[in-house]
């Protein structure tokens, strides 16, 4: 019994990613079929050299028909999978695996969502027949309970903490102005972000991801096979995910100031890579922003910072593309956008240009350091499944 | 001996300051306030809230039988009270019965339970919500409440607190005040021939029902007359030869008249307020007369009530009439633009009826950890299959935190929700009602309540909300 990891056994030689936006001029299978072009062109290799796919997508389809019906796959094995908000994360792991354990040599991992047919603004989930007990809360309202409750254990005021989550947000901005794939491509001040109208809590509309349609893909190979592909592969150093049981919504010792899901899931993967110092050894980290609130968590969940920190280290620049540890260097779900299957692999390819410099040139952060981590969760405080990976750009 | 055990009132937390209408119309109002039922209010959930009031203040009666009128059922066909019987966790060999659609139908369970000697306690609900036209008598005049009266014999525990001393109904048939099937707004004949009406049939049930009771009118420490033709039972109570200062609040300035609830709803006032050896009588007017007489007894002194009406009629807060006129579906502003919800689901409803209608949790016995919903396997120990249900409908929480929701769907946004810790155990995040977005505080008391979150393909979705603790008895 025990995770074990699969360090250095498996690398991604091919990624690719849409722009993440309101794509009203394109459907669910354009956006599967310009992703999955450019990842196959990444690795240099076509459709049939793949023997396995992977395919995410939490609810713009069903099967892994999704995939192979606009890609023409013909007797692939192809599975769709889901795992709330890190279901791209999912397809990644489930392809991962799927090469260590020897079982295909080149598998594919596909993520797409096409979230804006829908009429509704956020994101809708598909209803389930049930008894009519269930919370009909919004994700704003769930994640909106966690800034409150962390000033009030850390003793921030009120107006500190909206300026803590106002430069969470500024600096994703930042960094998504930087990035022609990202939905939002503006630079935005702590004072609009401030005045923007409130959504939930006092969470206002920049305090929330971007909702977007877009798809993003990864090929893996066994690592000893990967410069067949590619001169600069990514290795797997740490895949790992956590379930909760739920019980946070009902335990009433949770108190909505950390994940306990994220913090098992970032233990797991850095026994994995042999990462100690997390903030020493990581060039970036491409983290789940959905809310301002969640990313300022997230750092002390992730162990970046001490508990009761993040805030301190949030206001001094530590987390900008420019600080000690870069987070959301691509502008993060915050400026991104988030097409949910999509995202977890839209951050392992943020992930995937950083290490081997290709990021445009205004973002590229410094790559002394050769890891970077990547946190995808999915689902609510209280009730939430969180995936950790991390990457390198060198074996061993 | 036959008569109350015990009783409660329900009125809702919102008023209608009736002057509000004629802002608006530029006529309609008039003084006072009117209860309004909240958007997630129906006859059936107020009635559970005034049968649990009710029940609090008797602990050990078990009801035999549960009894719901109202002239405003949230279903036909299905069986109202069955809700009702769910929410308060009968036992399935209780029947539960509705008496349908009139207004007269309240009246007329009240008789019946009193008059059924060797029947056991029967729990006689009432409610209704009276709606009436933009600018009307009736929108203005009506009210909506609820009221609860356990009818039984002297037991262990529940001694009677007001014996029924005997009765009269007189019935007619005549066209007075109407309402077909669907129609919102009921409608009445000219005023004048119902009082020719209902004054004489009234004289006649009054004299009969002293008769019974074997009492004369002089005796009568108090009265309530009541019926929706107001200026009738206003001439009625000139002529029953009883002083004027015997005549309770008919609490048409403050609550409004409840329609098939009135009588019921006057009936536990007088109750609430009287003293041992009283003679209380109860004039109800609709299509006929019921005439209901009753002596307190001593343990009346001893009977404490949990929510007397008079508290509540003080608790309540104002609503506007545009609020008002959304609430009850005269004027439809901009929803949220958000996919309705879908139906409950009716098979995983009954699967789950004691948590969905009573608010029942499991308690893991090792770990004592408390689930809601119940669970099979413990969160604490992982115990499995070895849990006790337990009851949180009566159960005070505190707010642990909370957040506003202005997206989320609702029929009346934005949406309040807060994680509340239970005294003795359980933590729930559940919505709050009956509350001011901007005066709720972590560390807040409250109390849960049964209400109707939303209706969907002609189902309601019953379950608990959390309101402020106000009237603090139940502390």
């Amino acid at each position: 019994m025990g995770s074990h990891g699969i360090k250095d056994q498996v690398a991604i030689v091919g990624m690719g990613c849409t722009r993440f936006a309101e794509h009203w001029d394109k459907s669910l299978d354009d956006l599967i079929v310009e992703a999955a072009g450019d990842t196959f062109a990444s690795a240099g290799i076509g459709k049939d050299d793949v023997d396995a796919y992977w395919f995410g997508t939490a609810q713009s389809g069903m099967s892994g028909i999704t995939l192979a019906r606009p890609l023409q796959l013909e007797g692939k094995p192809v599975t769709r999978v889901e795992n709330y908000c890190a279901t791209g994360s999912e397809a990644l792991r489930a392809a991962a695996y799927a090469v260590a354990s020897g079982a295909y040599d080149v598998a594919m991992a596909v993520g797409a969502e096409k979230v804006k047919d829908s009429g509704y603004q956020g994101l809708n989930s598909f209803p389930i027949p049930n008894d009519g007990t269930a919370r009909t809360l919004t994700a704003a309202a769930m994640f909106s309970m966690v800034a409150p409750a962390y000033g009030k254990k850390y003793g921030v005021g009120e107006d500190e903490l909206s300026e803590v989550l106002a430069r969470i947000s500024w600096k994703n901005h930042q960094n998504g102005a930087r990035n022609p794939r990202a939905q939002f491509r503006k630079e935005v001040s702590t004072e609009t972000i401030c005045a923007s109208p409130r959504v939930a809590g006092r969470l206002g509309v920049f305090d929330c991801a971007g909702v977007a349609d877009g798809a993003a893909a990864a090929i893996v190979v066994r690592a000893e096979d990967a410069h067949r592909y590619t001169d600069h592969p990514v290795f797997i150093k740490a895949l790992s995910f956590a379930a909760g049981s739920g019980s946070g919504l009902i335990d009433p010792d949770y108190d909505y100031t950390w994940f306990p899901e994220c913090t098992l899931a970032a233990e797991d993967a850095y026994r994995q890579a042999g990462i100690t110092d997390p903030r020493r050894q990581l060039a970036m980290a491409e983290v789940h922003d959905c809310f301002t609130p969640t990313e300022l968590v997230l750092m002390e969940d992730l162990g970046f910072c001490e508990r009761g920190t993040a805030w301190k280290e949030v206001l001094a620049g530590t987390f900008d593309r420019t600080g000690e540890l870069p987070v959301n260097p691509d502008g993060g779900l915050k400026s991104f956008g988030h097409p949910v299957g999509a995202s977890g692999l839209r951050m392992h390819f943020e992930a995937w240009l950083q290490l081997r410099g290709e990021a445009t040139p205004e973002r590229q952060i410094e790559t002394d350091r050769k890891l970077a981590l990547i946190h995808n969760l999915g689902g609510y405080p209280g009730e939430m499944v969180s995936f950790v990976s991390v990457v390198g750009t060198e074996p061993g | 001996m036959r008569g109350i055990v015990s009783a409660a009132g329900y009125v809702p937390y919102r008023r209608l300051q009736r002057s509000a209408v004629a802002q608006v119309f530029g006529s309609g109002g008039g003084k006072g306030s009117r209860a309004v039922a909240s958007h997630d209010e129906d006859t059936t959930t107020m009635g559970v809230e005034a049968a649990r009031l009710a029940l609090r203040s008797a602990p050990a009666v078990a009801p035999d039988g549960l009894w719901f009128a109202t002239a405003t059922p949230a279903y036909l066909d299905k069986t109202n009270a069955t809700a009702i019987h769910a929410a308060l966790r009968l036992p399935a060999e209780v029947p539960a019965f509705d008496f349908g659609g009139a207004l007269r139908s309240g009246a007329g369970a009240l008789v019946c339970a009193l008059r059924a000697d060797g029947s056991g306690a029967t729990l006689v609900v009432v409610a209704d919500i009276r709606d009436g036209l933009p600018t009307s008598a009736d929108e203005s005049a009506g009210g909506d409440g609820g009221a609860a009266l356990v009818v039984g014999d002297n037991g262990p525990g529940h001694p009677v607190i007001a014996e029924y001393l005997g009765g009269a109904s007189v019935t007619d048939e005549f066209l007075d005040r109407w309402r077909t099937v669907g129609d919102r707004r009921s409608k009445t004949w000219e005023e004048r021939f119902g009082e020719t009406r209902y004054v004489p049939l009234g004289e006649q049930a009054w004299a009969a029902g002293l008769k019974a009771a074997g009492v004369v009118a002089e005796d009568i420490d108090k009265v309530a007359v009541t019926g929706m033709h107001s200026r009738a039972a206003k001439a009625l109570a000139r002529k029953l030869g009883v002083e004027a200062d015997r005549l309770v609040d008919d609490l048409s300035t403050t609550v409004g008249q409840t329609g098939a609830a009135h009588a019921g709803l006057l009936l536990t006032s007088m109750l609430e307020r009287a003293e041992p050896d009283q003679l209380l009588a109860v004039v109800a007017l609709a299509d006929g007369a019921d005439v209901i007489v009753f002596r307190t007894t001593p343990a009346v002194a001893d009977w404490s009530p949990s929510e007397p009406i008079a508290d509540q009629v003080a608790a309540g807060a104002d609503l506007p009439y545009g609020k008002f006129l959304t609430w009850r579906g005269m004027v439809t502003p901009e929803p949220p633009r958000r996919p309705e919800p879908q139906r409950v689901s009716s098979s995983a409803a009954w699967r789950n009826e004691d948590w969905k209608y009573g608010f029942v949790g499991s308690k893991d016995r090792t770990s004592e950890s408390v689930h809601l919903p119940p669970s099979r396997i413990s969160m604490k120990g992982g115990a499995v299959d070895d849990m006790e249900p337990i009851g949180r409908a009566d159960a005070i929480a505190t707010i642990a935190t909370y957040t506003v929701d202005r997206m989320a769907y609702s029929p009346s946004p934005p949406t309040v929700f807060a994680v509340l810790d239970f005294d003795g155990g359980g933590r729930f995040p559940v919505e709050l009602t009956d509350v001011d977005p901007d005066r709720v505080a972590i560390g807040d008391r409250v109390a849960m309540t049964f209400r109707k979150l939303f209706t969907a393909d002609g189902i309601h979705d019953y379950f608990w909300k959390a309101k402020p603790l106000r009237t603090g008895t139940s502390d």
